[in-house]
Formats: structure tokens, sequence, C-alpha cells
């Protein structure tokens, strides 16, 4: 009888998983002992990363698009398909295309996250973002006029997917203003919901002096509670209003809502053990990248090295070895610092990050990475 | 009063998190509930015996009570 291991999603996780399968079960899948199938709602694998370029007019959002089925090893079935329910006691999956359910062996939740704009009241109307093709779409046309008011990137939504991004932005908007004559007449703020510009504290303590040399203001204990679109305001829990000119924010983030229909987990996260996301509600069910609650970043390499972890304990399973693979919580991130400069951070469970020094070749090393990023899609780098 | 005696609207269980993943949990609690609700976070974080009090002042709300514990400490914010 055929074992059958399912993946939902298509992105970072379940794309690196998939191919990773596929070369970890060679032969059970060449002698039909194995099937693989990858569920996704659409065609396309988006690379999000790209998005932080388009407002500044640097790439356009097909940079980030390439079909699923150029990535990912024949051998995989790629079905596209929404998922609408998780029976985790049945073991199988209701869609939207299909009647009859879809029965696992073992499943793979990799579905990402997803914006709530809406949890906060005119935050959709007053509000731009570059956390979607869209948001980041619409935030060009606002930003490449933009020339002289105030910019405030506010982070409203915890966590969020790539946790330094809005550092990144206004570090990079501060640079991108400057080299073109401007900066003196736009004021930047940044806001963020705790008491220091990060959640890492030592990528805070990094951050903290770079961001007051560029001369961006900074507000944190700063929980963004109801934007006036029309006054221009946004004011937050805390009871401190900040008049914008131009406001983007990173929106309140979600998981689907189908995990906490199926019971694994609050606000579209699914609760796992953080070494072997394994989930903690359902047996045989894994979760990875965005929508495992692992508290690891939100971020792409996250979800590629759990897709290892993921694929070793599935193959180990499926030969009816003891899985020992566990994650350790790796985390990589590039951080641009400017429009020509970046950092680098690299941290797991055990150590923290500590930010390199900002130079051009870090800059160009993430450029280059982000060309090659395909490789990691298709499971080779 | 006591904790015993305070009966929270909603129970906020942030055991295993990392810092800042308890405050920020409360945090967003706190923004779904009404005036006069109080939010029981449950840390083993020590930082939230320092994070939580200070945010809780800088928004106006009150912190009803806190037992510090061996395993893990309890937190009883009132929204006002």
């Amino acid at each position: 009888m055929t074992e059958e291991i399912v993946i939902i999603g298509g992105g970072t996780g379940g794309s690196v998983l998939a191919n990773d399968l596929a070369e970890r079960l060679d032969e059970e899948i060449d002698s039909g002992d194995v099937q693989v199938t990858l569920i996704n709602d659409g065609p396309d694998h988006v690379y999000k990363p790209v998005w932080l370029y388009i407002p500044f007019g640097l790439r356009e959002p097909e940079d980030g698009r390439r079909p699923l089925r150029e990535l990912v090893d024949n051998r995989i079935e790629i079905r596209q398909d929404r998922v609408t329910e998780i029976d985790t006691d049945a073991q199988q999956l209701a869609t939207a295309e299909r009647v009859s359910p879809t029965h696992y062996d073992h499943l793979v939740v990799a579905t990402g996250s997803t914006l709530a704009p809406d949890e906060v009241p005119g935050l959709a109307a007053g509000g731009h973002d570059y956390y979607s093709e869209d948001g980041a779409l619409a935030l060009r046309d606002e930003l490449l006029e933009f020339t002289e008011g105030h910019l405030v990137l506010s982070v409203i939504g915890s966590p969020h997917m790539c946790p330094a991004a809005p550092l990144e932005f206004v570090f990079m908007a501060d640079d991108w203003f400057r080299k073109r004559g401007l900066r003196e007449d736009i004021e930047i703020t940044y806001t963020y919901p705790i008491d220091r510009v990060h959640g890492n504290p030592h990528i805070a303590e990094w951050a903290k002096p770079l961001l007051d040399e560029r001369e961006i203001n900074t507000e944190t204990f700063f929980n963004g509670e109801e934007v006036d679109p029309d006054a221009r305001t946004l004011r937050s829990m805390e009871g401190t209003e900040i008049d914008y000119d131009l406001l983007v924010s990173i929106p309140p983030h979600r998981g689907v809502e189908l995990i906490e229909e199926a019971g694994l987990g609050d606000r579209g996260w699914v609760e796992v053990d953080k070494h072997t996301l394994e989930a903690e509600h359902a047996d045989n069910v894994y979760a990875l990248g965005d929508a495992a609650a692992t508290g690891v970043p939100k971020a792409g390499s996250v979800a590629h090295y759990q897709a290892a972890t993921i694929g070793q304990r599935l193959a180990s399973k499926v030969r009816g070895q003891v899985p020992t693979a566990a994650y350790d919580g790796k985390t990589i991130c590039f951080i641009e610092t400017g429009m020509d400069a970046a950092s680098f951070v690299e941290f797991d469970y055990q150590n923290p990050p500590s930010p390199v020094t900002p130079s051009e070749k870090i800059h160009w090393s993430k450029l280059a990475y982000n060309e090659s990023y395909w490789l990691t899609a298709r499971g080779l780098i | 009063m006591t904790e015993s005696q305070i009966e929270p609207t909603k129970t906020v269980d942030a055991r295993g998190a990392a810092c800042p993943g308890p405050l920020m949990d409360l945090i967003g609690t706190v923004r779904d509930v009404d005036p006069g609700d109080v939010v029981l976070l449950l840390s083993d974080s020590d930082s939230s015996l320092t994070d939580v009090p200070e945010w809780v002042e800088k928004a106006g709300n009150e912190l009803r009570a806190v037992d510090e514990g061996e395993d893990h400490h309890e937190l009883y914010v009132e929204k006002v």
C-alpha cells in the first residue's frame, strides 16, 4: 500500500521539502511505496523578499514568481486546489476542487502568513504595505512621487514576516531620499510595539544607534490601534497620536483559518514541538515556516532549514526507523542598511545574533542570493 | 485583593515563548478585550516581570496582581 505524504502550501517551506523528499525517498517514490503530493492554491511559487524592492522601483512582482511545476521535482504530484478542512482524526483533507476527501499518512502544513489589516480600524484605507504584491505596487505609486512630508513606518502586527524588513525599509528610504536630495524635506518615523526597536534585543541594540545617526525618529511601546485616513493620524493603544503624510505599516498577520478550525493552534499558527516540528494537538502532522509557532522569525531561511528536519524525520518514519533529526532554531538574515550596504545575522535557539558591520559586499551578497534563490526552491542550495 | 480572588476574562498561556513573545501575546489579547476585562498572562520568562509592568503603565492599564512562581509567573492585567 502506498504511503501518502501531503504538503499543504507551495512557498519556500513546501517547495524545499517536496524536493528534499524527492531526493531522500528516491527509491520509495519510484517503486510506488510512497506518494508525495503538494497542494497549492495557485500555480506559482512566490518569493516574497522581492517585495521590499518594489516600492523603490527596483523590482517587479513577476521577479518573485515562478511556476511551481518548474521548481518541483517531476515525481511530486502538484495539485492546484484549496484545502478547506483538515480532519486530523480521520487523517483526511477536504478540498475545494474534489468531492472525495484526500487521505494522508503524514501531513505537513506549510500554509504561511496572511495579512489582516482589518483588525485595525482605518488601516486598510489609510495605510500602505510592502508585504503583498498589490500593497507593494500601491506603495510604489505613492513613494515615487513623495517629495516632502512625514513618512511613518509602523510595525503593528507581531509576529510578522521577515522581522528585519521594517528596519530595512526605513534605512533604505532614508538613503534613497538623501541620494535624491529630498531628505531635508522628509521626516521619517519608525514605531515598534515593545520598548525597543526590534523584538530581538541584540538586533535592537545594534539598530538603535544607526536609526539615531540617520535621524530616523523612533517611537517604542507603540501599538497602532486606529487610523483616521481623513485626518491622517495614527493612534496607539498607549494613547500616542502621530500625524502622517504617508503611512507604511506592517499589518497584523494571521495564518489560514483552517488551522484553527482543525484545532491545531490559534490565529492560524500550528502549535508544534520547536525541535521536531510535530504538531502538539494531532498525530502525523508537522508544520514549518510561518505556519509553525516556534518563536523563531517568520523567514524563508527558517522554512528552508526546517524543511530539512522534516524531510529527515519523514524519511526515517517511512523506513520504520527512529527519527532523530531536530531543528536547532537556525536563522540567517540579510539586513539592508541603505541602498548599497547591508548587514547579516545568523543565530539559533542557543546563540544570539550579532549583526556584522554593514558593507557594500554584503548588500551585493543579498542581491546575488535573491537571484539564486530559485536554486534553493529547487532544493539545490 | 489576592490573585485567587481575581477572575480573569481571558488567560494567555505564553509559557515556553521567549522574550518578547509573552508581552506581544498579552498586547494582542488586551487589544481584543473590552475595558474592565482582566487578562491573565502565564509566562516563564523573567523579562515579563519588567517589560509587562512597563507596558501596562505606558498604556494606562492596571496591573492588578503579580504572582512570581518558580515554574512560571502569573500577571493579571486589567484593560482600563
